[in-house]
């Protein structure tokens, strides 16, 4: 690990200043990314501003028909909560799922999406659920939010400071994991909404993506069956030692038409 | 006075220490004026060391020194030594080029240490680190043992052709070439043992220290073999005699054989804290412990079994190449040669058998023991074989073994691949294995899973192992440069407690209990009175350590030795207190009792005059009550049993799951039944480890090592593993006065070929007849892909 400058954010201001003002400087959430890129020297920043300490990031409440989620809450709070499993028991499903009890208990929401690892779980439902990502400066719908590998829409001194998920229908999430790390090798996020459906996918392709042929068949028919002889395309799909593209393309069409079974 | 106590299932001495955290191990060790080392390691798998600059390092903050391999050498240090020649089959030594401590000249794997940076603090020697500037000229590579063979492959050293230590062989070639020719079927097999990284939970992690005053030399360490390692550095590389040089190995948190060898990093601390005159520590990283502890496995074979009409076994024929990485570690030729191939007669009668093996160089990390060493080769190979044999000719694979075993009436038998088996019954075990694991109803149950759409298979692996390691005059014939027999002490105390002092160590294996346990039993005392120690030369008269299931059937031996002749020495001093004849006293219970009369004296009691001899027969006997004994063994021992694996496979992912694993093990007598179940438990996760998830990869173009940290290398989890059904069906070892064999690797012997025979089982209905190991979701999903598309 390399020195640097640690400060404790009082105020989201505050951290947003300090993360303008120093190019080289870094917020940490639950530093589960960070803290071992920091360790295998990966990364050097100059200061790291801690975003733990800040109340009004942290938290889930329900208003109107969605359920806000501040950023700095922790992924076992999210597949604790009563709220989110009575709300979108998927999601509460998907947070239990992330990693193991050590991660779940540090990562948080606002980390994973701001990090956005293509292997990530968390993008997929807030695609998938249509989700409003909230920063200190604006609202940012959730098809605009993730732009490519690690990219998202946020710029420089933007925070992430809560995720309003609409509540669907019905909705389920089947994530295939990476049998060492436990992140998703495919993750399929379905949601059916009073407007239509929408099909996440995280864990095959460089960014999460919906795969809008299954979104369409499921809009006229959500059954299993109506997706079965759509192929997802391997072409551009990652490719490592735990699942080629051609595997990981399999793997979307077993995965979706698990989740869609799972939905009711 | 205590009850039974060899067989009792004592509780573990040493756990209150583990579980409340005040275990004390390398890393807990902290010495005034400590200062702390970083290796600078390899990024290139082959290349050329043009340069090394160590300016700008010499000149970061916090910097004590900076070494390079040109100051070793410059030093007269020695190379590290391998422990075991092997020899060609033409008669002639194995090659063995040097393995410098810090590399020169080239370097030969990803991880490869080319300098070693010391500092004021550990951030501070990482920093200095960085700035160590090497230029290297990159080298093509090769990492796959059957690629580095090939014509043409990238050599590794000027003085070893075709990257080829040794080309051995073992058996008879004629006799088995004659059984091949008059054979009704042949069965033939391709098989790859896959690499493994040993991934201890304590990283290694040392200490050198340096006494100007006494001028002696100390090193903590994380071994299993402190009296070895004092051997070896100070023998072969520091130059250092044994009196000035004192080795540590305290408390030490699992080795699986990865922590036997010496490795370069003792060697660097110990010699810079001389150099520097302060203690220099230095603890892996866990990646670096990815690149620089020894791997294990890695064998490609090809391998042929003849069968008369009836089934039986006529002949064997393997030939093995085995990977040993980019230098030779110290047991390295050992292990794919004499503990692999002298077990490839298993449980089996088989008359002729025949193995060739040849020890390659390639640019990975050194390859060495990890738990079972060769013989889970072995027993993965065998079981496999003999599977697709019966497959072959229709016959339920157990009636196939059943129709091979070496008779219960045989013993002691001579395999054709030198091996003297002593005692054994692979009837008991295979019986009690299928009735536990239900084999009979296994077909109700695979009709069940076919209506959930699952693929159900079960799948069986008998074993045998050499243990127990090992006759030392045999080794010494079979190239070994050391003795194998093992040492212990038992020290009464004036008041009747006893200090146990062994050369084997401890590092998981419950020693301080069961060991505890024999002397308790055997001098009446509490078992409360009885402590073990290991692990420092200082303390312990001498000892080879812990490795190949040995200590108990060794090291223990040596304390039954040692407690013969405590108990002898307390007859005559009992004799003289009671004034009787020597010949008239019995010990038991904890009393010496004059033959036929109440009248006694308790162990206390004779301990104490011996070390108060007031009243004591000074002219025919020395005072105190401390003896030491030496046990060579007689034989290796032969733990065999036979293990059941069922699985399920999903079809649609290719994802197997382990439902229930059986386990009937013969380990002769059991001291402690709750410690051997224990080690079964253990060494069987490692075993479904190496079948179903973990797989050392380098990329092939590169040389990197691809599965470096537990993000890539998949360890198993207790959630993938059933709660296991284990048993045990005693033959005694006829040679060693406990009769025991030894428990701690026959887990990770038995389990792969048990589970792939499974998982085989599962997918022959959908017809794929061979896969190989990790049976990871991506190749099961292949394999039944592709005989779809066969079909
Ligand atoms: C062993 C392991 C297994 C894992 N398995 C999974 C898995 O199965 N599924 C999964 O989805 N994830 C997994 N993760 C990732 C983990 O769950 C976290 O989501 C992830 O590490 C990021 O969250 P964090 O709170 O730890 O962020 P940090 O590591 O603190 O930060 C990550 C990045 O996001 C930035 N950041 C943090 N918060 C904000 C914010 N509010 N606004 C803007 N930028 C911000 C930081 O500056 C940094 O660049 C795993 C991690 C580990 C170590």
């Amino acid at each position: 690990m390399y020195n640097f400058e640690y400060h404790k954010a009082k105020t989201i201001a505050d951290a947003s200043a300090m993360i303008t003002q120093k190019s080289e400087a870094k917020l940490v959430a639950g530093g589960m990314t960070l803290i071992p890129t920091l360790k295998l020297r990966l990364a050097k920043p100059s200061d790291l501003v801690d975003l733990n300490g800040l109340p009004e990031l942290k938290g889930i409440k329900r208003e109107g028909s969605a359920v806000v989620i501040g950023a700095m809450t922790r992924h076992v709070e999210v597949a604790e909560s009563a709220e989110v499993q009575k709300a979108i028991p998927a999601l509460a499903h998907l947070a239990s799922h992330i990693g193991d009890p050590a991660v779940r208990n540090r990562g948080t929401l606002g980390g994973s999406i701001s990090n956005n690892d293509p292997v990530a779980d968390y993008p997929a439902a807030v695609v998938a659920l249509n989700a409003t990502v909230i920063t200190n400066k604006r609202k940012i719908a959730a098809d605009a939010f993730f732009k490519g590998m690690f990219e998202t829409a946020l710029e420089p001194g933007e925070i992430v400071t809560a995720v309003s998920f609409p509540m669907p229908e019905k909705a389920a999430y089947m994530k295939f994991p990476n049998p060492a790390s436990r992140y998703a090798i495919v993750g399929v996020f379905v949601a059916k909404h009073k407007d239509g459906v929408r099909v996440a996918v995280t864990g095959a392709g460089p960014c999460v993506f919906r795969q809008k042929d299954m979104e369409a068949a499921l809009a006229k028919n959500f059954s299993a069956d109506a997706i079965k002889s759509i192929a997802q395309k391997q072409d551009g799909l990652n490719g490592d030692i735990h699942a080629s593209p051609e595997y990981r393309a399999h793997l979307v069409g077993v995965m979706a038409r698990r989740a869609v079974a799972a939905a009711g | 006075m205590t009850a039974r106590l060899i067989g009792d299932p004592v509780r573990r001495k040493e756990d209150r220490r583990f579980l409340t955290g005040k275990g004390h191990y390398t890393d807990d060790i902290n010495r005034a004026g400590q200062v702390y080392a970083v290796f600078v390691r390899s990024p290139h798998a082959h290349a050329e060391i043009k340069s090394i600059n160590t300016k700008r390092a010499a000149g970061a903050p916090g910097i004590v020194a900076v070494y390079t391999g040109a100051d070793l050498v410059k030093a007269g240090i020695g190379t590290l030594p391998c422990g075991w020649g092997v020899k060609n089959k033409d008669g002639s030594p194995m090659a063995e080029p040097p393995h410098p401590v810090l590399a020169s000249g080239k370097v030969r794997h990803v991880g490869d240490p080319v300098a070693v940076v010391i500092a004021e603090s550990k951030a501070a020697a990482e920093e200095a680190a960085e700035r160590v500037d090497v230029t290297y000229k990159e080298l093509p590579s090769v990492t796959a043992v059957d690629a580095a063979v090939k014509p043409g492959a990238p050599q590794l050293y000027d003085a070893v052709k075709g990257n080829l230590c040794y080309d051995w062989h073992i058996g008879d070639k004629a006799a088995a070439d004659a059984a091949f020719a008059k054979a009704a079927h042949v069965t033939k097999l391709d098989i790859v043992n896959n690499r493994l990284v040993p991934n201890a939970m304590e990283p290694r992690a040392y200490i050198g220290d340096y006494d100007r005053a006494t001028g002696e030399h100390t090193l903590f360490t994380t071994c299993q073999n402190p009296h070895a390692i004092r051997l070896l550095m100070g023998a072969f590389v520091l130059h250092v005699p044994e009196h000035k040089l004192r080795v540590v190995a305290p408390d030490v948190g699992g080795g699986f054989g990865s922590k036997i060898y010496h490795y370069a990093e003792e060697a660097a601390v110990t010699w810079a804290a001389a150099q520097l005159g302060r203690p220099v520590k230095w603890t892996a990283e866990r990646s670096e412990s990815f690149l620089s502890d020894a791997h294990g496995r890695d064998h490609v074979t090809h391998a042929e079994l003849a069968l008369d009409l009836s089934g039986k076994f006529l002949g064997l024929r393997v030939s093995t190449l085995a990977n040993l990485g980019g230098y030779l570690s110290t047991f390295a030729a050992a292990v794919p040669t004499y503990l692999y191939a002298t077990l490839l007669a298993g449980t089996y009668t088989t008359p002729a058998i025949y193995a060739e093996v040849k020890g390659v160089f390639t640019n990975t990390v050194p390859v060495d023991a990890y738990r079972g060493a060769g013989r889970p080769e072995a027993s993965y190979l065998l079981e496999r074989l003999v599977d697709k044999a019966a497959n072959e000719i229709q016959i339920d694979p157990a009636e196939l073994r059943r129709k091979n075993f070496i008779p219960k009436d045989a013993y002691p038998y001579q395999t054709p691949v030198a091996l003297a088996y002593d005692s054994g019954d692979y009837f008991a075990t295979l019986d009690m294995a299928l009735k536990a694991a239900d084999y009979a109803g296994f077909a109700k149950r695979r009709d069940d899973a076919k209506r959930h759409g699952k693929l159900r298979g079960i799948g069986l692996a008998t074993y045998i192992e050499a243990c127990g390691v090992a006759p030392s005059a045999v080794a010494g014939a079979l190239g070994a440069r050391a003795g194998l027999y093992e040492v212990a002490a038992v020290r009464v105390n004036p008041t009747g407690s006893v200090t146990v002092l062994t050369g084997t160590h401890s590092h998981g294996q419950g020693h301080e209990t069961t060991f505890a346990q024999v002397v308790a039993e055997r001098l009446g005392i509490p078992i409360d009175q009885v402590d073990v120690v290991h692990g420092d030369t200082a303390k312990t008269p001498f000892g080879m350590g812990t490795y190949g299931s040995r200590s108990l059937p060794v090291g223990g031996s040596a304390l039954v030795k040692a407690l013969d002749k405590v108990e002898a020495k307390g007859k005559k001093i009992a004799a003289h207190l009671l004034e009787a004849a020597e010949a008239d006293i019995e010990f038991k219970d904890g009393k010496f009792t004059v033959a036929g009369t109440d009248k006694s004296k308790s162990f206390g009691e004779v301990a104490l005059a011996a070390y108060i001899p007031h009243n004591y027969p000074l002219e025919t006997l020395e005072p105190g009550l401390d003896e030491t004994a030496y046990y060579d063994p007689k034989n290796f021992t032969f733990p065999s049993g036979a293990h059941v694996a069922e699985v399920e496979i999903d079809r649609d992912t290719g994802v197997v799951e382990l439902l229930k694993f059986t386990a009937a093990d013969d380990f002769g007598r059991i001291v402690n039944p709750m410690i051997v179940e224990g080690q079964v438990h253990g060494g069987l996760a490692q075993g479904i480890g190496q079948a179903l998830f973990e797989e050392c990869r380098y990329d092939p173009e590169s040389g990197q090592l691809v599965t470096g940290s537990f993000m890539d290398y998949r360890m198993p989890r207790a959630g993938d593993l059933p709660s296991f059904a284990v048993a045990t069906h005693a033959t005694l070892c006829t040679h060693n006065p406990l009769g025991v064999k030894g428990c701690g690797e026959a887990g990770a012997i038995g389990a792969p070929g048990a589970v792939m025979n499974a998982v085989l089982n599962a997918l022959s209905t959908v017809g794929v007849s061979d896969l190989q190991m990790p049976a990871t979701p991506e190749r099961v999903w292949r394999a039944i892909n592709d005989s779809k598309a066969a079909a």
